[in-house]
């Protein structure tokens, strides 16, 4: 944390190096502006669309790199496998998403910086080929997967519209900036948003946290959601929304101010729900966004294979249980660009002329025939279910007992029904075409047998987390209000898992908490 | 929500770059206006699977607009009909019961068919990598308030920066060229003060790696009118500029402003 906070200093400064537009103000210095979970503007932004351009930015620098002959970029190639020699990681298996071909590369060292698992939950913000394969086949190899469990769901997307839904598309949090998000305090209300009267609103976010208000963090805006949806209050055709209304920043600063903060956003809205946000309030209510969980590393960013680094979402460290918004954007950067570059030379220096394992080696090729085994496994099952059917079913799984708010008793329950769906995965599944040109249906079945596996590996360390904490709520432990209630006592450590074979029994290793400067507290937002 | 039926989709398919393709002919019978195009035929998919045959490819990722995967020509037009939308944006609403819907991949030299609706565009990447970027090794930037940069100058560059290299520009451009995607990223840098070092040199570069791969510009304007990110002409007006004077005689004196 505090190195982060040392080096993201330096993000904006190489960033605006790097020729990427962040907002500036007349004067022609840096703008910004507040996001959930803050109560000052602190926050660097480049239009709505922060971290499109953070990622463009990289990319041209990587570009660069390629163009040198620095870099060469494997375009749709998939990882696999990691391949572990005498206990070092000595390299990744790979497949040629356009040929189906399998093969190695073997290296000194590797670093995963392959995202978040957020789709385990079917729908969610993330893009479509997000996936927990790279992580969890190095789980499966001897890395640690550290906090499953901690998964955020973000307050402000769109509602889902319809079963055919294939993903979530997430309104920035920025929008809570000018947006007022409200229900109607009669749940019978059917009348349009600007029919109704002012008095009977119920702001419920400014009414339960005074000081923060609409900016409250992202936890707790999305159950204060969810509880007012359970009752009733929902908006929209499915009842399954929430009002975020801009008529008053409209009002105050003009249309003119607000299409300029938020223009491209509010269009976007317009395209999915087919309403115009300057007339209408938008509709949002909560979606899996963002995975805390990931695999340990160190402060070096080092997993538990030495040799195999972790960097960006794809890792477990800095946000602990919840994560304040901005701060991915931030942490990758860091990863990336301050980090590993000072702390990978630690591990490579002492290797300097050494011979390294080679591809022939007898790891590789049987890593090599285990992923054709696989993929071939997939094609042979020869069922009548797609892999997209079981990843619908393991999704509505996961966020009704393992999403916003979690039972002893739901876990329970998807703990049994978890094998039962994956045994019918593994005996039902069809996946047509072949494994030698471009098959979307086979990449994606490889993906759901992962998730699957980490699914029950989510659950299993819901349950055992028998507190709530940060986006872990767990219905058994809150205060009075509702509020989430910690346990310091029992539950102050990081649970991380070493693969034993069944996803169903990892074993669980607890690493201890401790705060030398800033000491444990519980944060009011009132 | 309401549903349409009865749709008539005729859709490309074809198993390699070096084989001959045909159109397929599917009917929909019931889909809801709340869809998104892709989910369309996501669901048309579904039943492929179901009826034992190959699911059509296409190439998608965040389906919201911002990251330049999706590229279908739906009735002709790059991203289909409705202005400044990616083919993941647009929705079922936009059709009635009854259409005929006829779905392509990109068409272009430059991006070859790899199989039915998905295409390579490393033809793009291979011009951002001749100069699209700031050379600026990490470490040692300076504080990005030292160089004061003008709100209607920085708001420019994003107007360029928002191109999400998706390549509806080439494939609306009756003669495959990518002046518009090409103007966008030197328009991006070449506005900014830290992008001045580079500026001509860059667009020399960067103008050259496209003319090897693309067509010529003949001003149609077809690039503009099919762009998602409303990318505007001007881009291409810079560009020509930047290109004539990073080959006049006296370039040396031109990096001084
Ligand atoms: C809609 C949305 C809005 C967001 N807004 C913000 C924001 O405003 N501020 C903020 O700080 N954060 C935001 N976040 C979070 C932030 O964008 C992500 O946490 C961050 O981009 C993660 O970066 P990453 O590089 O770790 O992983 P990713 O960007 O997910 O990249 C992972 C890459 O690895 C590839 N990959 C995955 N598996 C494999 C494999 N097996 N083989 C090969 N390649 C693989 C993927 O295709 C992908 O290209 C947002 C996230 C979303 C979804
Ligand atoms: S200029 Fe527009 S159409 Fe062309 S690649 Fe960029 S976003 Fe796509
Ligand atoms: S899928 Fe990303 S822009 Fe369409």
């Amino acid at each position: 944390m505090h190195r982060l906070a040392q080096v993201s200093v330096d993000i904006i400064d190489q960033m605006v190096a790097q020729g990427v537009p962040f907002a500036r103000e007349y004067g022609g210095m840096l703008d910004n502006r507040s996001f959930g979970g803050a109560q000052v503007s602190r926050t660097f932004y480049a239009r709505g669309q922060t971290g499109q351009q953070l990622l463009l930015g990289a990319y041209q620098q990587l570009s660069r790199q390629i163009g040198l002959g620095g870099v060469r970029l494997f375009n749709r190639t998939e990882l696999v496998d990691v391949v572990v020699v005498d206990g070092r990681c000595s390299g990744i298996v790979v497949r040629d998403l356009l040929t189906g071909e399998i093969t190695s590369h073997a290296a000194h060292a590797v670093v995963m910086a392959t995202g978040g698992y957020g789709n385990v939950f079917y729908l969610s913000t993330n893009a479509m080929n997000c996936n927990v394969t790279a992580a969890w086949r190095a789980h499966r190899r001897g890395a640690m997967f550290a906090n499953p469990c901690y998964t955020q769901i973000h307050p402000t997307c769109i509602p889902q519209s319809d079963e055919s839904q294939s993903k979530l598309t997430l309104m920035s949090e920025s929008l809570r900036n000018d947006g007022r998000i409200w229900v109607p305090k009669n749940a019978d209300d059917t009348r349009p948003a600007d029919q109704i009267p002012e008095g009977e609103r119920d702001y419920y976010l400014e009414r339960l946290y005074p000081s923060y208000g609409n900016l409250a963090p992202r936890d707790i805006s999305s159950r204060a959601a969810k509880r007012l949806v359970d009752k009733g209050h929902g908006v929209g055709p499915l009842k399954n929304g929430v009002n975020l209304d801009f008529s008053a920043a409209i009002d105050r600063l003009g249309r003119d101010v607000v299409q300029e903060r938020y223009g491209n956003l509010f269009q976007m809205y317009e395209r999915i729900a087919g309403e115009d946000p300057y007339s209408t309030p938008m509709r949002i209510y909560p979606a899996t966004h963002y995975t805390m969980g990931g695999l340990w590393v160190d402060y070096e960013l080092a997993t538990t294979i030495p040799g195999l680094y972790a960097a960006g979402e794809a890792n477990f460290s800095d946000h602990g249980a919840n994560r304040l918004g901005a701060s991915a954007l931030m942490q990758g950067l860091a990863d990336g660009y301050f980090v590993l570059p000072y702390t990978i030379g630690n591990e490579l220096a002492p290797m300097l002329n050494k011979n390294i394992p080679t591809t022939d080696h007898p790891a590789f090729v049987q890593a090599e025939t285990e992923a054709r085994e696989r993929f071939n496994a997939y094609l042979n099952v020869s069922g009548t279910r797609s892999p997209d059917w079981f990843h619908r079913e393991l999704g509505k799984i996961i966020w009704d007992y393992c999403g916003m708010e979690r039972t002893q008793q739901g876990l329970e329950k998807a703990l049994s029904e978890l094998p039962a769906l994956y045994s019918e995965f593994k005996k039902d599944l069809r996946v047509t075409g072949t494994g030698e040109s471009v098959n979307q249906t086979l990449e994606k079945a490889g993906r759901v047998d992962d998730f699957f596996q980490l699914g029950m590996l989510m659950c299993r360390d819901a349950l055992d987390r028998e507190e709530s904490c940060g986006a872990h709520f767990r219905s058994e432990y809150q205060t009075g209000d509702g509020e989430a209630l910690r346990d310091d006592k029992n539950f102050c450590h990081v649970s991380a898992y070493n693969w034993t074979g069944d996803p169903m029994a990892a074993e669980l290793n607890k690493e201890k908490l401790e705060f030398e400067t800033a000491h444990l507290a519980t944060r009011s937002y009132k | 929500m309401k549903h349409l039926t009865n749709l008539k989709l005729k859709v490309w398919r074809q198993d390699g770059p070096d084989v001959v393709g045909k159109f397929e002919t599917h009917i929909v019978e019931s889909v809801s206006d709340e869809a998104s195009f892709l989910e369309m035929l996501d669901q048309l998919n579904e039943r492929l699977i179901g009826e034992n045959k190959d699911a059509i490819v296409f190439d998608h990722d965040c389906r919201e607009g911002i990251c330049g995967t999706c590229s279908l020509m739906i009735n002709g037009r790059a991203h289909g009909p409705q202005r400044a939308t990616t083919t993941c944006q647009l929705h079922m609403r936009t059709f009635s019961s009854g259409d005929e819907i006829v779905i392509e991949p990109w068409r272009a030299a430059a991006f070859p068919i790899i199989k039915d609706l998905m295409v390579d565009r490393s033809s793009f990447d291979r011009i951002v990598e001749s100069g699209g970027f700031i050379t600026a090794l990490t470490g040692g930037a300076p504080d990005a308030n030292l160089i004061p940069v003008p709100k209607p100058v920085s708001d420019a560059a994003m107007d360029s920066a928002a191109c999400i290299g998706c390549g509806a520009c080439v494939a609306a451009c009756p003669n495959g060229a990518a002046n518009l995607f090409t103007g966008a990223k030197i328009a991006h840098l070449n506005v900014l003060p830290q992008g001045q070092a580079e500026r001509f040199k860059r667009a020399e570069a960067m103008v050259n790696a496209m003319d090897e791969q693309f067509g010529s510009c003949t001003n149609h304007g077809e690039c503009s009118a099919a762009c998602p990110k409303e990318i505007s002409l001007d881009v291409i007006a810079l560009m020509n500029s930047d290109f004539r004077k990073s080959k006049s005689k006296n370039r040396k004196q031109l990096s001084r402003g």
